[in-house]
């Protein structure tokens, strides 16, 4: 053919429209993507993250485990009741305190506190901890999810503000080691007690007793 | 000429449909596919259009804000007049569509019709099955209540434990760190816009292939697909032995569209709308969430696999399944299309109705979770305490106390998730009860820390009580030669 090298004025035109447009759409395309992806880019450096207090001192009685509930600190005016999240507080003794998440380690369902049997239980799939919250049985590969605290004049506070999940316990953001596993498998009993137990707590690193 | 033919004229000139469309109504097919078999696909058409239509409707009064959700589903429900009775044909209409689709995936599969030349109509309908699944988990969260809260917690649970990308992928999924309103509104999105118009689209790709390509034709034992013959023999087939499409097989789809459409109504006006159940109020934890029908198989899966294959599984496994539908047409893309021959393929769907059957059934009273009021709520039977002694009697006590019940039942009462007690005696010798009950074991918590020597004593005594009337129980024979006790 005789034009095989030859461009003509409107086939150049067209490619220069089909350019023009990419142009304009990878220039769009970057606003787009980085709205469609906030939601993740915000949280890649902890930004959902801050201290909440979730109850007086007083309001945990030693020994006990107690269900306190604190507001997301990322509220959106369309949330609802959704931003009013559970946790168990056990305190253990004095200013000691374990917070755990609501969200079973499994899938994520709500655990319910059993004071007489000791056990957090999950109604999903049957996933059970014991009270320091380490696993006991059923499905969940790990103890309960633990939020890093601070006692400050009177205030247990704790460090939240993202659902945590298996793949991103984040609510132990602080702890360099989760509790699974910290349970003494030799147990040993004390009479008179109910739920008396004495051992060594890996997460604290001393020697103590809880009622 | 009439008026109406007159008008219709005018609208054909300018629109030039009509002739396409009645060759598309009129074009021929082989008279033995007008088979009631050959209904399923046209009766998930007609769901999906009522699916259409139902949801507009809905999205009329329907508020998709977090806060504000499940009070224009009590409104669609109490107050608008008729509300219940579309919420119940939206949500009737997506079981049975989930159904059908269900259905019609299989005849094809078992009728060889994704063979050559349809490998592409195939593989267009796994997307389509795909989407069909992605519609109905969106729709169970848009029903704003309990269950869709936690279902969207475990939703994020099993996409945060993809490696690498799945905490992002988390906050993608929910819009944010937590399950809010941004979650619906994504949600909310998904469900009404991306996805109902990727559906749309690939409906019309879908039909407009089962056009081109001509309906598969009634497998015959012996008759192999042959590349470089079969269109030939089709052709040959629809000239010789065709009928057309309209009206001489429309008839029986006609009728099968109209059916299932009454059974939908039949259901939404006999069970009515499905929910909402509680508030999606997270402080709210005496729930026990449940996903909708066509999930619950997985629900029961997740419970009964073993916690180190349940990550492999949860990730591999749908990679595996979409992998294998879509590799399916090129993999047998020829040969003999009968199930009459093609045992293989029978027992397939055979092992998978089963396997799908038995976790939905099972799921239907979750033998894995406790039972977590059968401590307080279930007494022990009188059968067990008759003749007991002080100390067994408290043993019970005990057991009811510590919430034993909760996972282990007595007389048919009680949890299911650890083995009935009944006759656990026979089982267990004294010493392994203790055992048992101290350190735990094969899925059961050690209760050590938890009961007083006093009160472990109380409770084996009672457990060694729990055996038929004249069998004896289990002891250690070693015990016996050495003379000592038990």
């Amino acid at each position: 053919m005789s034009n095989d090298n030859t461009i003509s004025r409107r086939g150049l035109l067209m490619k220069i429209g089909i350019l023009f447009n990419g142009l304009v759409a990878t220039a769009l395309a970057v606003p787009i993507v980085r709205f469609l992806l906030s939601s993740v880019t915000r949280g890649s450096v902890n930004a959902y993250l801050s201290w909440i207090p979730v109850g007086r001192v007083a309001d945990f009685p030693e020994g006990e485990t107690r269900l306190a509930t604190f507001r997301n600190p990322n509220v959106m005016p369309t949330d609802g009741k959704t931003v009013d999240t559970p946790c168990w507080v056990r305190r253990v003794e004095g200013n000691q305190f374990q917070v755990f998440a609501i969200n079973c380690a499994h899938l994520g369902c709500p655990v319910r506190w059993f004071p007489q049997s000791g056990l957090f239980m999950c109604p999903c799939h049957g996933g059970a901890y014991y009270r320091d919250g380490s696993r006991a049985s059923g499905p969940p590969e790990r103890g309960l999810f633990e939020y890093p605290y601070k006692v400050e004049n009177g205030l247990v506070t704790i460090q939240a503000g993202e659902l945590p999940t298996p793949g991103s316990p984040t609510a132990s953001l602080l702890k360099k080691k989760m509790p699974c596993g910290a349970r003494n498998d030799l147990v040993s009993i004390e009479g008179g007690k109910l739920s008396a137990s004495s051992g060594t707590n890996p997460l604290f690193g001393k020697k103590k007793t809880w009622v | 000429m009439g008026v109406i033919a007159q008008i219709g004229q005018w609208f054909d000139q300018r629109l030039q449909l009509a002739a396409p469309v009645r060759e598309a109504a009129e074009h021929p097919v082989p008279r033995n596919t007008a088979s009631w078999f050959y209904v399923f696909g046209s009766a998930a058409l007609t769901v999906f259009l009522l699916q259409l239509v139902t949801g507009i409707m809905l999205a009329l009064i329907y508020v998709p804000s977090a806060g504000e959700a499940w009070s224009s589903l009590q409104a669609l429900n109490h107050d608008v007049t008729l509300g219940w009775f579309i919420r119940a044909m939206h949500g009737w209409g997506s079981n049975f569509m989930v159904a059908i689709v269900l259905i019609h995936m299989v005849q094809v599969f078992l009728f060889g019709a994704y063979k050559f030349p349809r490998e592409l109509t195939w593989i267009v309908g796994v997307f389509l099955l795909l989407m069909t699944l992605g519609m109905a988990f969106s729709g169970q969260v848009l029903r704003f209540d309990q269950d869709a809260y936690w279902g969207l917690g475990i939703g994020a649970s099993i996409a945060s434990r993809v490696p690498i990308i799945g905490p992002a992928a988390v906050k993608l999924m929910l819009g944010g760190p937590i399950i809010a309103g941004a979650t619906l509104s994504r949600f909310f999105a998904l469900h009404v816009f991306v996805i109902p118009g990727m559906l749309i689209g690939f409906v019309g790709l879908h039909v407009l292939m089962v056009l081109k390509l001509g309906i598969n034709e009634w497998p015959m034992p012996g008759r192999l697909v042959k590349k470089t013959t079969y269109v030939a023999e089709y052709h040959e087939l629809t000239k010789r032995n065709g009928a057309p499409f309209v009206p001489y097989a429309v008839w029986k789809d006609l009728f099968f569209a109209a059916f299932i459409l009454l059974a939908i109504a039949a259901c939404a006006v006999y069970f009515g709308p499905f929910g909402p159940t509680g508030r999606p109020d997270p402080t709210i934890i005496q729930t026990a969430p449940k996903p909708d029908y066509f999930f619950l198989w997985l629900y029961a899966l997740l419970s009964l696999l073993p916690p180190s294959m349940e990550t492999p599984a949860l990730l591999i496994g749908p990679v595996v399944v979409i992998i294998g539908l879509l590799l399916l047409p090129f993999l047998s893309g020829e040969g003999e299309k009968s199930w009459r021959r093609r045992p293989i393929a029978v027992l397939t769907i055979l092992l998978v109705a089963t396997t799908l059957g038995t976790l939905t059934h099972l799921s239907g009273f979750t033998p894995w979770s406790p039972h977590m009021n059968a401590w307080s709520g279930d007494p022990v039977p009188q059968q067990f305490l008759h003749g007991s002694t002080a100390l067994e009697r408290q043993g019970a006590l005990v057991f009811q106390v510590k919430q034993c019940r909760n996972c282990h039942s007595l007389g048919e009462s009680g949890g299911q998730r650890g083995p009935a007690l009944d006759s656990v005696a026979l089982r267990l010798t004294q010493d392994q009860l203790i055992r048992q009950v101290i350190q735990g074991g094969g899925n059961m918590p050690a209760y050590g820390k938890n009961l007083s020597p006093a009160e472990t004593t109380a409770l084996v005594a009672f457990l060694e009580t729990l055996h038929p009337v004249g069998q004896t129980p289990a002891h250690n024979a070693a015990l016996d030669r050495g003379g000592s006790k038990n």
